[in-house]
């Protein structure tokens, strides 16, 4: 069944500074800063081709990284964050 | 120092040759006012201003960049969350004014959102908020009563993660006030915005601010407020010549046309304002305590004229409610 | 304003005015020692006022105003309106500082390479900082530690150390009476003392230094260090910074910046000469 689609800014929003193991993010937009740690970094990544859903993304990062088990509820759940962060929207 | 402030921010070049402690003053009389970012982008690149100054007016306009971006930012979440509601979003005040990228938003403080949405709507406006993560300010039922049945607002909500209030309005005055602005036609007339918000008329834009400034409060912040007037009128007339018989119109129309001619007299007094003499009409001799109310400010940055507050502040409650309204309220107030 | 005193801390100004004499003339002795901004203009104005016309003279109170203010701070006593105006000046930089990065941290500096030493508040940083700069350390400042955002490099703001209680003697028999202020006694706090850095360090209070190592001191446990990772410093950092927010894209550059290029320790230890010993230490380790 396929979830909401979402969206994200493009790529000069947010300037991203890994920090041993997880990565400082400015979103330019909101002036914030937020600490996030993998997969949302890679989520982030995988929005800049175009908006899409949890299925879609969890695709789209498979093709570049080794995911594990548990990597679809994984991705639910950052995306439901990075929501209420601002960071991503529904398209 | 006021007088100062407003003469140098309508003339840069009136600021040559203060001295240091002068300088000192009207930096702390600028902050006072909420004026410190108008003035550092007013005399952005102005020769001859001492090194300390200039370092105070550049981190000035970076924190107002910071503001406006917050502010903007704000608004956006507002919009996402109402989106759903289909119901139309006009903000108001300082976000509304950076938001339209008018000159008035240049270094202009922000405070918090106050958006505009029809009354009809406030149900699904008000849920959709609290679902997208607001919460209400105050518990107490009282003032929920109070302002639902008296106030053109809901009660104040604020943000749970982001700490930012916003003020969601279904018209621009209390209900209770006398002057009762058409509500419906100031939402008729609004705006779009690229983003899908939506601002006042340029028109409506100025008589919500003069009734904002002179019909809704003591008159604090009024230097600043009157600063929006100056640049909104320069602005909305250079764009065009039928700007002045429309703001006639509309201040007309939401019976406002006192409110906004005496707006245009104290622009014209404090900031030179090019304005419209048949809207503005003859001086009055109340002006005068308008203008010293505005002024009421020192450069330590104290507010003075103590008497003259208390009257305006009195005023403020006097214009809000009828006289009876205004003892029930207090009264219940006071016994709480 | 009745009485008003100027008074410069590192690169930052300050014009103090107050309803009462004895706030300033206390500043002025505490401050006697410090370059004045005579003819400057300043970067911000403290008023000590009465909260009601009647507290000048009636139980006088003293309510801490000016440039920034919080709503409802609660005045002091003008017994100890010297602890006012040195909170009113605290309150104008935390928040109206938009200049530099503020850290809640003290600094003491070295070859012109400087040690950070940031935490909890009462974790005894400033009396730290304070018998560092005793031994061959230059003080750069024991409250706030000021990150310029386009060089990276730590500004100084030396002001007058506030000892509580127990840390008083210490500094007293070590730096001497000379170099305390008044004694302020049943604050909330307790007993406070002001200590004036030393000659030296006041002289040097507008030379910037770059930052090199960046500690977390405990007081209280058996020695130890270990590294903090980079996430943990910046997350720490930025809840030590009342500014950072206000601050945005210049704030973020500026502290990441200063996170990758600076190594970052927490250490314990059971009494001062531990501590000192461990920031030697690690300080000596440091690449050239």
């Amino acid at each position: 069944m396929a979830g909401p689609i979402y969206a994200a800014d493009g790529p000069g929003a947010i300037r991203a500074v890994p920090l041993d193991g997880l990565v400082a993010l400015f979103h330019r937009p909101s002036g914030m800063t937020h600490i996030v740690a993998p997969p949302a970094p890679q989520i982030l990544e995988a929005l800049q081709e175009g908006p899409a859903d949890a299925r879609t993304l969890l695709a789209r990062i498979a093709a570049v990284y080794e995911i594990g088990e548990g990597s679809a509820e994984a991705i639910e759940a950052r995306l439901a964050e990075l929501e209420e962060a601002g960071l991503v929207r529904r398209a | 120092m006021s007088r100062l402030l407003a003469r140098i921010l309508a003339d840069p070049s009136a600021c040559r040759g203060l001295e240091a402690a002068q300088w000192t003053a009207l930096v702390t009389a600028a902050r006072a006012e909420s004026l410190l970012g108008s003035l550092a982008f007013r005399l952005e690149g102005e020769p001859g201003l001492p090194a300390k100054v200039v370092q105070i007016l550049e981190a000035a306009r970076w924190d107002s960049e910071q503001a406006r971006t917050q502010a903007l930012w704000e608004a956006e979440m507002a919009r996402r969350a109402l989106a759903g509601t289909g119901a139309p979003v006009i903000l108001l005040k300082g976000t509304a004014i950076v938001a339209a990228g008018l000159d008035a938003g240049r270094g202009r403080s922000i405070g918090d959102l106050d958006i505009l949405v029809p009354h009809e709507r406030l149900d699904d406006v008000q849920r959709s908020l609290l679902e997208a993560g607001w919460e209400w300010v105050k518990e107490d039922s009282y003032d929920d009563l109070y302002y639902r049945r008296w106030m053109h607002e809901l009660p104040p909500l604020i943000h749970r993660t982001r700490d930012r209030m916003i003020d969601v309005h279904h018209t621009i005055l209390p209900p209770t006030a006398r002057p009762r602005p058409d509500a419906a036609a100031l939402i008729a007339a609004s705006v779009a915005l690229e983003s899908g918000l939506r601002t006042l008329s340029p028109e409506d834009m100025v008589v919500h601010s003069a009734a904002h400034l002179f019909a809704d409060g003591d008159l604090a912040g009024g230097l600043r407020n009157l600063w929006d007037i100056d640049r909104m009128l320069r602005e909305f007339a250079a764009r065009d010549p039928g700007f002045w018989p429309r703001l006639a119109e509309r201040a007309r129309l939401h019976q406002l046309r006192p409110t906004v001619a005496r707006a245009l007299r104290l622009a014209r007094a404090l900031y030179a304002t090019p304005v419209d003499p048949a809207l503005a009409g003859r001086p009055r001799l109340s002006d005068r305590f308008f203008e010293a109310r505005l002024l009421a400010r020192n450069g330590w940055g104290q507010p003075t004229r103590r008497a003259l507050r208390f009257a305006f502040y009195l005023r403020s409650h006097w214009m809000r409610m009828p006289p009876l309204m205004l003892a029930r309220h207090l009264w219940t107030k006071a016994t709480r | 304003m009745r009485h008003a005193l100027n008074v410069a801390i590192g690169p930052v100004s300050f014009r103090v005015g107050s309803a009462w004499r004895s706030p300033v003339a206390a500043l002025a002795g505490l401050y006697r020692d410090y370059p004045a901004p005579a003819d400057e203009v300043c970067d911000f104005t403290v008023r000590l006022e009465p909260e009601k016309p009647w507290r000048r003279w009636l139980r006088p109170s003293v309510a801490i105003h000016g440039d920034y203010m919080l709503p409802d701070a609660a005045p002091l006593s003008l017994a100890h309106g010297l602890l006012a105006a040195e909170m009113g000046m605290n309150l104008q930089m935390a928040l109206g500082q938009k200049r530099f990065l503020l850290l809640h941290a003290a600094t003491v500096e070295r070859g012109g390479r400087a040690v950070i030493l940031t935490g909890e508040s009462g974790a005894g940083k400033s009396t730290l900082a304070a018998l560092l700069g005793e031994r061959g350390w230059r003080l750069m400042g024991d409250e706030f530690a000021l990150l310029d955002c386009e060089s990276g490099m730590l500004h100084p703001f030396p002001r007058a150390i506030s000892l509580k209680n127990g840390s008083i003697e210490v500094m007293r028999k070590v730096a001497g009476e000379g170099r305390l202020g008044p004694v302020l006694e049943g604050t909330p706090k307790g007993t406070i003392r002001h200590l004036k850095p030393r000659p030296e360090a006041i002289a040097r209070m507008t030379e910037p230094a770059r930052p090199a190592l960046i500690l977390f001191p405990r007081f209280g446990a058996d020695r130890a260090m270990r590294p903090v990772g980079a996430a943990e410093v910046f997350v720490r950092l930025t809840q030590a910074s009342t500014n950072y927010v206000a601050l945005a894209s210049r704030g973020f550059d500026s502290l990441s910046g200063l996170v990758a290029t600076c190594p970052a320790m927490a250490i314990d230890y059971p009494d001062a000469d531990t501590a000192i010993s461990l920031v030697e230490a690690l300080f000596r380790e440091l690449p050239q």
